[in-house]
């Protein structure tokens, strides 16, 4: 996708498309300057006079009472200059992420530890130096007495009858325990000519963003005030959290989120670590940073996607889908995330499952248990990589009993065109999209039929290809409504913007979403642009300033777009009709018969009759005598939006090639069609697409994050935590489609986590193909080369050892 | 992930690197390329109390060729054996094909051959390629050189015979075989090897006069499999005596276990792999 | 603070010069000894290239180098890529491509991006994957980094 009317400065300008619109062209990111120049700021590339250096002594043990802590080895290091533990804190509020929900167990998260440690890498003191070489010397030197205990170190073995408990609130280890539906599904079953009974299981896996966490602290005497720096997606929910930790008026709290390098949802709650350099920093009375290095990052960051499926799936003789019967379990780690908790993972599965697909009855379990390991946050996708999986491995599994073909199997159960709005038997919404044309497209893509043919010659020169789908809507941009049904402390989901002209005609949209790599201060331009009639070069995008913004959510959950965009669309309206009402004074014309084009306000029909908005702006501010008494001085709009959400919808396809020999899977095809409604920048989206899929690639094939039994960590660096390479990597072949959004300003869908969700389970689906014949499953991720080898051997042990 | 304090020294001849080293005492280190010495430091994994920087001892830069037998310096990079004459590596092109598995692009642009073969990592292409060779290891310290035989060299998980006070000066490899191939397995492009295989053949009159095999990632070292070396002595090297070759060396290993690769699939692997490496070497 | 060495440099083709303790990585010197942010630090072992350089034209993970060892090099980072406001063809492809999005990685691409094309100016597509596969990016998926590096290559 090439861009467009782009200077070298990387400012849209020019005339562009013969409409003169912005939104659906592929401009060039205003972002991409600062970071082909170096010139961004990171946290850690920010500076201060009297600067001090923050590092955690974290817990070597998963499961610990702690009997003593000795600092004083510490504090004598050279650089060191304060040493903090749990009684060091000062008056702070707890911590407890919560939902109101009577099946829902409130645990606190303690700053630092205080009595026990519940997880490797809980952070149990602090050290404050003149440099962060200092603080992890001052770090390494705490000698902390723990008395270690047994730990729950996976699922199962928090559900075990003898297991002990990580929280004694919450016994057999159950954070979170919803019956989510509870249809009578025993006739479907009885009367099934399918049913298929399966275990899925998916590793744990961590968002491994390029830019770990990192916070700078600075207390403004002068304006007794606080200002946080913090590597967030959540820059207003991290100011009421840590100022309601810290008993500080929020007002006296600015939190900043500079450049932000990628969060991928481990930033999109509230770190510990963030309260914390806050209380450091007035403790020695001088700024102090924090900046997470890769080892803290892997084994204490927030990690997620740790699930397991006990599910039924009931099949008439059409291959169609009838009921589902789940009983899901997440391991959510040590304790909630704020704001989402830890129910998050278990209530998005619950609720999701049959996802792209039409059925009738459904009944769910789901269920948060806690283990001796680090908390789950919402890592990209949230339950929907496995739910998809789920649901496309027991439709290929139904097809293999049933002898219907994979991709027909898909066609008869995905939502029919005339079905919309189709209501799901979890309870969902789902609104228009292109599920069946999607798949068809993918498929024609692929060149499935002679792919199958392909499969066959393969099949019998004894090399293993396999072909793999995956359909699937994407819950996007959803408001109040619907997050309010969660019952989480406080509900997210408006956005709020603020659109002002200054006396130059320049534009500036404050909102409260929190672009880390999105391009939002381009697409969000777009969008004002658009209304206003600007070219987007004119419109600045504020982000990431509580100071500066309207009191909004952050960017997680596919909802900038949708919800950032639509606010974004409307104050811009609102402030065209402003224009327009000041043009017409000028022009003595009617506000209804004028348009915003090129920068000036014309009056439609009349050439030559326009005013600049130069000159528009010039007189609402500067020379307000001469404005009409109706028409108060000024160029600023606002306006909230409030959704009530809209899904995009996606089938991916791929073919792989197993080496029989190692066990090695290759991807020698990946298609994508995905139908996002509106796209407001083509390229944008493509890229979310492409990054999505790579971390979906590597939940399949390459990442986990593993825990010894005994609670130790064993992926403790990016040798041993397998992020894919280029290498690894195929180019994605990616087709659009367009349904747009009737729920969305602008007729866009979200689309951030599409990449994510469809991926694993369009490799599982393509492995499955690729060894259904020697009767092997693939139910669980990621698939190893050496798992794969040895259910090659353990299927055909004639052919060991074949070329 | 900061390093532990140190002092640190700069050299530039070999005589002023092992005068150092003297004063420092055992626990100083030298530093070369640093691709594995410094993350290891950054771990706080180690924590020499000294370093002595020998990357600009201009001495010990270099590949060359004394009538058969190729010198490498210890200092020569990574990538000057990836892009070296042909001419002069001679028979030792699988040094040359082996260069692009080590590590990536800018790894290469740093590393040592000479710093790999000191650090000891069993499954390390150069590692494996001076056992595979018969390599000599040629080490100077306080007392004057040695040459030390690889089969000698090698002692355990990054443990080498150089003792303290000792540099590493160059690695030697006189008699090419015939034929030798390196064959690797990883899980990403540019990865640590999990298993590796490596052959070296001579052949006479269409009979193997001389078979080596090594193996890595299998033991602390990197291993002589002399149970496949048997096999293929005196075989005409077809496709039977290579796979009963192969199957004999995955009986023979005994390796370990970790979170890349069960015990018993690196047995698999080492059978896969050398089957693989001598097909290439035998230039089939 | 132990063991302190002046060292020159010239980085960006400006002479610099400073006091840095020898455990201080090369990255971390750049970074906030001499002020050049713009190299990023990813993982400090080796594995990511977020903080690749030029050191005497070769591609350097600076987080593998003590700052002290760059004595009287030359080092060449991101910021030195632009002339002025202008940005280089490579700079220009990679916003053309959309071979960035976060940008943290951006820069350790850029550099090593720099290296491969100086050393191999026509290279095939497999060798701008293998090179490229020395670095890490999370938010790209590399499509668009491949493409740029092809497209800065072909002097498009």
């Amino acid at each position: 996708m090439s861009a467009d009317g782009a200077s070298p400065d990387g400012r849209a300008h020019g005339a562009g498309a013969d409409d003169g619109r912005w939104v659906g062209r592929s401009i060039r990111a205003v972002e991409h300057r600062r970071h082909l120049t170096g010139t961004g700021a990171f946290v850690d590339d920010l500076q201060r006079p009297g600067l001090r250096h923050l590092a955690f002594v974290r817990s070597p043990h998963p499961a610990a009472r702690i009997a003593d802590i000795d600092t004083d080895e510490a504090r004598a290091t050279p650089g060191v200059e304060a040493v903090l533990t749990a009684h060091d804190l000062g008056d702070t509020a707890p911590l407890i992420p919560a939902l109101a929900r009577d099946d829902f167990v409130p645990v606190e998260m303690p700053l630092l530890a205080r009595d026990r440690v519940r997880h490797a890498g809980e952070p149990v003191a602090m050290v404050v130096a003149a440099t962060p070489h200092a603080a992890e010397d001052g770090a390494e030197r705490v000698r902390v007495t723990y008395e270690e205990e047994t730990a729950v170190a996976s699922l199962e073995a928090a559900l075990a009858d003898d297991a002990p408990a990580v929280h004694d609130e919450a016994p057999g280890n159950v954070l979170l325990d919803a019956r989510h539906a509870d249809d009578d599904v025993e006739p479907d079953f009885e009367g099934a000519a399918a049913v298929v009974e399966a275990t899925f299981r998916t590793g744990r896996v961590t968002a491994v963003p390029m830019e770990g966490r990192a916070c700078l602290a600075e207390w403004d005497r002068r304006e007794d005030r606080a200002i946080l720096y913090t590597s967030t997606q959540v820059p207003h929910i991290v100011r009421t959290a840590v100022a309601g930790i810290l008993k500080l008026p929020e007002r006296r709290l600015r939190v900043i989120a500079p450049d932000v390098g990628g969060g991928f949802g481990q930033k999109c709650v509230v770190a510990r670590e963030e309260a914390l350099t806050l209380i450091a920093a007035r403790a020695v009375g001088r700024p102090v940073k924090w900046v997470e290095d890769r080892q803290e990052n892997l084994t204490a960051g927030f990690q997620g996607h740790d699930q397991r499926y006990d599910v039924r799936a009931a099949f008439d003789e059409q291959g169609r889908l009838l009921a589902i019967d789940a009983d899901i379990v997440c391991d959510v780690g040590a304790y909630s995330n704020h704001p989402f908790t830890c129910g998050v993972e278990p209530l998005m599965a619950a609720a999701e499952l049959f996802n792209a697909y039409r059925g009738s009855r459904y009944r769910a379990r789901g269920r948060a248990v806690a283990t001796h390991r680090p908390p789950m946050a919402p890592y990209r996708g949230v339950s929907r990589p496995q739910i998809v999986l789920v649901v496309e491995r027991l439709l290929q599994k139904a097809a293999r009993e049933l002898d219907l073909d994979p991709v027909e199997i898909r066609r008869r159960n995905l939502i029919p065109d005339d079905a919309f709005p189709y209501a799901t038997p979890s309870g969902l919404t789902i609104d228009p999209g292109s599920y069946r044309e999607a798949l068809d497209r993918c498929a024609a893509a692929l060149g499935y039929e002679a792919l199958r043919e392909r499969q066959r010659a393969e099949r019998e020169a004894g090399r293993l290809m396999g072909i793999g789908f995956a359909c699937f809507a994407e819950r996007t941009g959803y408001g109040s409504q619907v997050f309010s049904q969660r019952k989480m402390t406080m509900t997210p989901g408006y956005e709020t913007a603020w659109v002002r002209m200054d006396p130059s005609a320049g534009v500036t949209v404050a909102i409260g979403t929190s672009g880390h790599g999105q391009q939002h201060r381009t697409t969000l331009a777009q969008i004002a642009a658009d209304e206003l009639g600007l070219d987007p070069g004119r419109i600045e995008v504020i982000q990431g300033d509580t100071d500066a913004t309207p009191y909004g959510w952050g960017t997680f959950a596919s909802r900038s777009t949708v919800v950032g965009g639509g606010s974004t669309k409307l104050a811009a309206i609102r402030l065209a009709e402003r224009l327009k009402r000041i043009g017409a004074h000028m022009l003595e014309a009617a506000p209804e018969d004028l348009e915003l084009r090129g920068g000036r306000v014309v009056v439609r029909g009349a050439p030559g009759h326009e005013v600049a908005l130069e000159d528009v702006a010039r007189l609402a501010h500067l020379e307000v005598h001469r404005l009409p008494e109706d028409i108060e001085p000024g160029l600023d709009a606002h306006a909230s939006f409030d959704p009530p959400g809209t899904f995009s919808n996606a089938t991916h396809g791929a073919v792989v090639r197993l080496d029989p020999e190692t066990g090695a899977v290759t991807i020698e095809r990946y298609v994508v069609v995905e139908d996002c409604g509106v796209m407001i920048n083509p390229a944008v989206v493509e890229g979310q697409v492409r990054g999505g899929v790579a971390q979906g690639i590597a939940a399949a094939l390459y990442e986990e994050v593993v825990h010894a039994d005994d609670g130790q960590p064993q992926t403790t660096n990016l040798m041993d935590y397998l992020v894919p390479t280029a290498r690894e990597i195929p180019a994605v072949e990616i087709e659009h489609l367009e349904t747009p959004s009737a729920f969305s300003e602008t007729g866009a869908k979200g689309m951030g986590e599409g990449g994510t969700m469809g991926a694993p389970a369009c490799i599982a689906t393509a492995v499955a193909d690729a060894v259904a014949h020697l009767g092997i499953e693939i139910d669980a991720l990621p698939i190893t080369p050496e798992w794969l080898l040895q259910a090659l051997e353990a299927a055909r042990p004639a052919q060991r050892g074949a070329a | 992930m900061k390093p532990a304090p140190f002092d640190y020294h700069r050299v530039d001849t070999v005589e002023d690197a092992l005068e150092r080293l003297g004063e420092l005492g055992d626990d100083a280190k030298v530093l070369a390329g640093g691709q594995s010495l410094v993350p290891m430091m950054n771990f706080r994994i180690v924590r020499p109390p000294a370093l002595v920087d020998i990357t600009r001892v201009p001495d010990l830069k270099y590949v060359a060729r004394d009538d058969g037998t190729l010198r490498i310096g210890a200092l020569a990079l990574h990538r000057e054996i990836e892009h070296a004459d042909d001419d002069l590596l001679g028979g030792f092109g699988v040094l040359k094909a082996a260069a692009p598995l080590v590590g990536h692009f800018p790894i290469r642009a740093r590393g040592t051959f000479g710093g790999s073969v000191a650090h000891g990592d069993p499954a390390s292409e150069w590692c494996m390629l001076t056992m595979l060779l018969d390599g000599e290891i040629v080490a100077r310290g306080p007392d004057g050189e040695r040459v030390i035989p690889a089969a000698d060299f090698f002692l355990g998980f990054f443990t080498t015979a150089l003792e303290p006070g000792e540099i590493l000066t160059e690695v030697r490899l006189a008699d090419p075989p015939d034929g030798a191939a390196i064959e690797e397995f990883a899980r990403r492009h540019g990865d640590f090897a999990i298993v590796a295989a490596a052959a070296a053949v001579d052949v006479e009159d269409g009979a193997c006069t001389r078979a080596r095999v090594v193996v890595g990632g299998v033991d602390e070292v990197p291993l002589r499999v002399e149970a496949a070396e048997e096999v293929l002595a005196g075989s005409d090297l077809g496709a039977e005596a290579i796979e009963e070759a192969a199957q004999a060396a995955a009986r023979a290993v005994e390796p370990g276990s970790d979170i890349h690769g069960s015990a018993e699939y690196r047995k698999k692997l080492t059978a896969v792999l050398l089957r693989r490496a001598l097909t290439r070497a035998v230039g089939r | 603070m132990s063991d302190v060495h002046l060292i020159r440099v010239v980085v960006n083709g400006e002479p610099r010069e400073a006091a840095v303790e020898a455990r201080r990585t090369l990255a971390d010197v750049l970074r906030h000894d001499l002020g050049y942010t713009g190299t990023h630090v990813g993982c400090e072992h080796g594995i990511c290239g977020a903080c690749t350089v030029l050191v005497d034209g070769a591609p350097t993970r600076a987080c593998l180098m003590f700052g002290v060892q760059a004595d009287d090099c030359e080092i060449e980072t991101v910021e030195g890529l632009a002339d002025g406001d202008e940005l280089n063809a490579l700079q220009e492809a990679f916003s053309a491509h959309h071979g960035l999005q976060c940008g943290f990685c951006t820069p350790g691409f850029l550099m090593l991006a720099t290296a491969l094309l100086r050393e191999n100016p026509s290279p095939s597509d497999a060798e701008i994957r293998d090179a490229m596969a020395s670095n890490l990016c999370r938010c790209t998926g590399y499509q668009g980094i491949l493409e740029a590096v092809r497209a800065a290559a072909d002097g498009r």
